[in-house]
């Protein structure tokens, strides 16, 4: 059986089924959940950026009022990477009584040398992050095709060096976990996570102790966007703690925590060369980079992993290319996936360089898009967005807009793998005609929960007021995590199969050949005392991968102050075929705004005297806020045929890009860095020295760029975010 | 100390150093407020205090003695969803959730000092509360919607003949 073609549920707009516990208060979050003697856990953090911990001594903490228990975060001597590094955690009665324990704790620690710049990093001069190790890793490089031959031949090359900073994924809720151990050595954790079966398997793990004893609820949790796949440090520590003190522990972080040590979206240095033949049609490519994933090193983004390389050339496939990806480690917070891992980062190197080569050839930004992109979807996309965005008449050769105030527009495309398969599922129905589906995924905010709703109601014929929707319990047939956009893809077939199998069974109990619909009733009361169960798993043929999407964005830039204004953003989106449009719509919203938040505003800033974040907090980590968001409209096409694709990812990747294209629009100058701030504006323009010197800025990339050119070729290949081309 | 937080009089014995959100929180039993950048930048943690909206983790609960406190949970005493409230549920005003109840707060100050407000007051009024999942404009539109105000569809979804791919 396929998706339905007629449908009461599928595809129209469904109030998200925790709606009114969410808007009441009633949710029940992480940090809401307090079993009866919890005890408050908190970390103590390193205040240096490097660091041999030669000894930690917890007695005097320990001897404090209210403290019940205390550990360290590794056995002694251990070196302590980055400014907010764990190094012990303390467990008592109330959250003031440990934080001003964690007061009491001696540590005897020797400072090290370290370095929080990725240039600075890459010099050979410079302190080692990981001892027995260059900071400068990776770097094999890919060659396809006689790349010197088509630069050599192209009758355009443009060249130029692209920035993204680090992001930092700033769930509303921090990281968390509340850990019980009950008398049999079992325990129970209530986390914040994006896959309660992944943080079960590393909980057991770490803590060595069989799978079969550690369960992980998730009820309601404050987002994750990729920084919540584990137990984290938090997590292992606030067990430790439960175990030792008998008790149950709650550990959430602070804001500030959050800021430091729960991951990040790497940073990259792009240095590009791009070249067309005349009319445009990409021949030739070449692009070394370097970005830094933390204190890491060694690790590629295979598998959105948060590792410093990314896809390259990202969409478009000139014949001939060379691509030396690095990764740099320096002493700060590590990186791990964060929505769309490399895509963004790929995007902005990608398709900013793409409009410098259209502005050089006075090619239309949409056209030489429609000339290179090989996605046929993504074509009749931007073909389809031009048209609603007016683009014909809004498009004005680079830099020509009158006045103070310049106007300009730009565009953008993504391409995500998506996909998603493996859940399983439970129903139990009662005799009632109400039933209750057990799913062992989680639901982020995306509207997972109701998806499972919809998905039931709508194969069973029946209201959605009958079902029960139980999730994020390791207790459940088990799902995924919820992670690349895969959970939608993963679960609504697993539930239509799960479903069909309920009608099967009903079917035979009770003698009904279509128990759906207004049969419904009558069937269930032929169940007979005991509830019916029934078990189904995702199959093939119900839900696809391969997500494209374009944007279009257009700005006003004053370049008398800087000040960037967006005046409006289109999302032209795939998603195979839709679920719900209400949950969809949101997380479009969603993706572009954190793409507003990337292209604009937010940045990890660390001091490079002493080695600390700047701003750890909200005040100076920029998020965007209601001022700052423009009308967003969505183009969504619906695609029956495809089946079900996840959208969570693919919907960020432009944005950024198109915003900064139609910057670059605006003033004929291209502001190469992410976030395009007024400062970055005004330096731009000539009308403010910029932060560093422009010649000491390009001195010290291209230093970093012979680093990585001398690095030896035989390192394995670097594999780039995987398979994620459509 | 003595706190009226949803019309009920609480005796808790606090620290003097404990914010209005710890009390609320961690010893009231009242957790639709969250703490969630504990600095007053975020709004996650509104409350209101008489028909002002606060931020519960920038006040000492001592200074909230004597007044009426009032939390997500105060809103629908009765088990019912007030308007705006229904309207958040309706038009999608919210993804994780984390933001939601300082939203509803904060706009139901808002609405008690003009009860039809613009889409740029609406915007001005909870511009100190921030959301990450990026739901923004679903907000927007179900403080519209609560208030008898115009919601611009933003959704457009192109059918197969629409768009002419399979």
């Amino acid at each position: 059986m396929a998706w339905p073609k007629e449908t009461k549920y599928l595809g129209k707009a469904t109030p998200r089924l925790e709606g009114p516990v969410k808007v009441s208060g009633r949710a029940r979050y992480t940090a809401d959940v307090a079993p009866p003697g919890m005890l408050f856990g908190a970390i103590l953090r390193s205040t240096l950026p490097a660091a041999r911990i030669k000894s930690v001594d917890l007695s005097r903490a320990l001897a404090a009022p209210g403290i019940k228990a205390g550990v360290t975060a590794k056995p002694t001597p251990f070196l302590a990477r980055y400014y907010g590094d764990e190094i012990a955690a303390l467990a008592g009665t109330s959250r003031n009584a440990v934080l001003d324990a964690l007061r009491l704790i001696t540590v005897d620690a020797e400072p090290l040398p370290f370095v929080v710049d990725e240039l600075e990093a890459v010099r050979s001069d410079a302190p080692r992050v990981v001892a027995d190790r260059a900071n400068l890793g990776e770097g094999a490089e890919k060659v396809t095709g006689e790349v010197d031959a088509a630069f050599a031949n192209a009758a355009a090359v443009v060249e130029g060096t692209y920035r993204t900073q680090v992001e930092l994924h700033h769930p509303m809720e921090t990281h968390g976990h509340v850990v019980q151990w009950d008398e049999d050595n079992e325990m129970t954790a209530w986390s914040s996570t994006q896959g309660v079966f992944g943080v079960r398997d590393a909980f057991s793990k770490q803590l060595g102790i069989p799978q079969s004893k550690v369960r992980v609820l998730c009820e309601h949790m404050g987002g994750g966007f990729g920084s919540k796949f584990s137990p984290g440090a938090e997590g292992v520590l606030g067990a430790r703690l439960a175990r030792a003190a008998r008790a149950p522990v709650r550990l959430v972080l602070t804001r500030f925590e959050e800021s430091l040590a729960v991951g990040n979206r790497p940073s990259s240095v792009q240095k590009i060369k791009l070249g067309a033949d005349a009319s445009g049609k990409l021949t030739a490519f070449q692009l070394e980079s370097i970005g830094t994933p933390g204190h890491s090193t060694g690790v590629s983004n295979a598998g959105g992993s948060g590792g410093a390389a990314f896809p390259a050339p990202y969409i478009y496939r000139p014949a001939a290319t060379r691509v030396k990806q690095g990764s740099v480690a320096i002493n700060a917070g590590a990186s791990c996936a964060m929505r769309a891992p490399g895509h963004p980062v790929a995007s902005f190197g990608m398709e900013s360089i793409l409009d410098d080569l259209a502005a050089k050839l006075g090619i239309d930004p949409v056209a030489i898009r429609l000339m290179n992109d090989p996605s046929e979807l993504r074509r009749r996309e931007y073909e389809l967005g031009a048209e609603r965005f007016g683009w014909a008449k809004k498009f004005r050769a680079p830099g020509t807009s009158p006045g103070p105030v310049k106007v300009g527009v730009g565009c953008a495309g993504a391409a995500w793998m998506s996909g998603g398969r493996g859940t399983q599922a439970e129903i139990q129905v009662n005799n009632d005609s109400t039933l209750e589906v057990r799913v062992g995924t989680q639901d982020l905010g995306t509207g997972s929960r109701t998806v499972v709703q919809v998905v039931a109601a709508e194969i069973l014929g029946i209201e959605r007021e009958l079902i029960s929707v139980r999730i994020g319990d390791t207790r459940f047939p088990p799902s995924g995590a919820s992670g690349g956009s895969t959970t939608t893809a993963s679960v609504s077939p697993a539930v239509l199969d799960t479903c069909e199998n309920v009608l099967a069974e009903l079917r035979t109990v009770s003698g009904i050949e279509d128990p759906r619909g207004n049969r419904w009733k009558d069937a269930c009361k032929r169940i007979g005392a005991a509830p019916l169960v029934v078990r189904g798993k995702w199959r093939e043929g119900l839900s696809t991968g391969g997500a494209c999407g374009v944007q279009f964005a257009e700005v006003e830039v004053d370049t008398e102050t800087g000040f960037i204004k967006l005046r409006n953003i289109l999302a032209v989106q795939d998603c195979g075929t839709v679920v719900n449009r209400l949950t969809c719509e949101s997380q479009i919203n969603g993706g572009v705004i954190m793409g507003i938040g990337y292209a604009l505003y937010e940045e990890r800033l660390m001091d490079p005297r002493t080695g600390v974040m700047l701003n750890p907090n909200f005040e100076t980590y920029k998020l965007p806020g209601f001022a700052d968001i423009p009308p967003i409209d969505i183009l969504l096409l619906d695609m029956p045929e495809r089946g079900v694709i996840g959208v969570g990812e693919p919907c960020t990747i432009p944005t950024a890009s198109a915003i900064a294209n139609a910057i670059a629009n605006a003033l004929g100058i291209r502001v190469a860095s992410l976030p395009i701030t007024p400062d970055k504006i005004l330096a731009a323009l000539g009308k403010v020295p910029g932060g560093e010197p422009r010649a000491l800025t390009s001195a010290r990339q291209n230093e970093a760029f012979t680093q990585l050119a001398a690095l030896p070729t035989l390192a394995p290949v670097l594999s780039t975010a995987g398979g994620s081309h459509t | 100390m003595r706190l009226t937080i949803n019309g009920e009089l609480r005796e808790l014995a606090l620290e003097p150093r404990t914010t209005l959100l710890e009390a609320l929180r961690l010893h009231a039993g009242v957790t639709g407020p969250k703490e969630s950048c504990d600095r007053a930048s975020c709004g996650a943690c509104s409350v209101l205090l008489g028909d002002k909206a606060i931020y519960a983790c920038s006040l000492l609960a001592i200074e909230a003695q004597g007044a009426e406190i009032t939390t997500v949970e105060g809103l629908s005493r009765t088990g019912e969803l007030t308007r705006l409230q229904q309207a958040f549920v309706d038009k999608d005003g919210l993804q994780c959730g984390f933001c939601t109840p300082g939203m509803i707060i904060t706009l139901a100050a808002l609405l008690r000092r003009t009860p039809h407000p613009t889409e740029a007051g609406i915007r001005a009024a909870i511009a100190g509360n921030l959301c990450r999942c990026g739901s923004h404009p679903r907000i927007v539109a179900a403080a519209l919607d609560a208030t008898g105000g115009r919601v611009t569809e933003s959704l457009h979804v192109l059918q197969v003949h629409d768009h002419g791919l399979a």
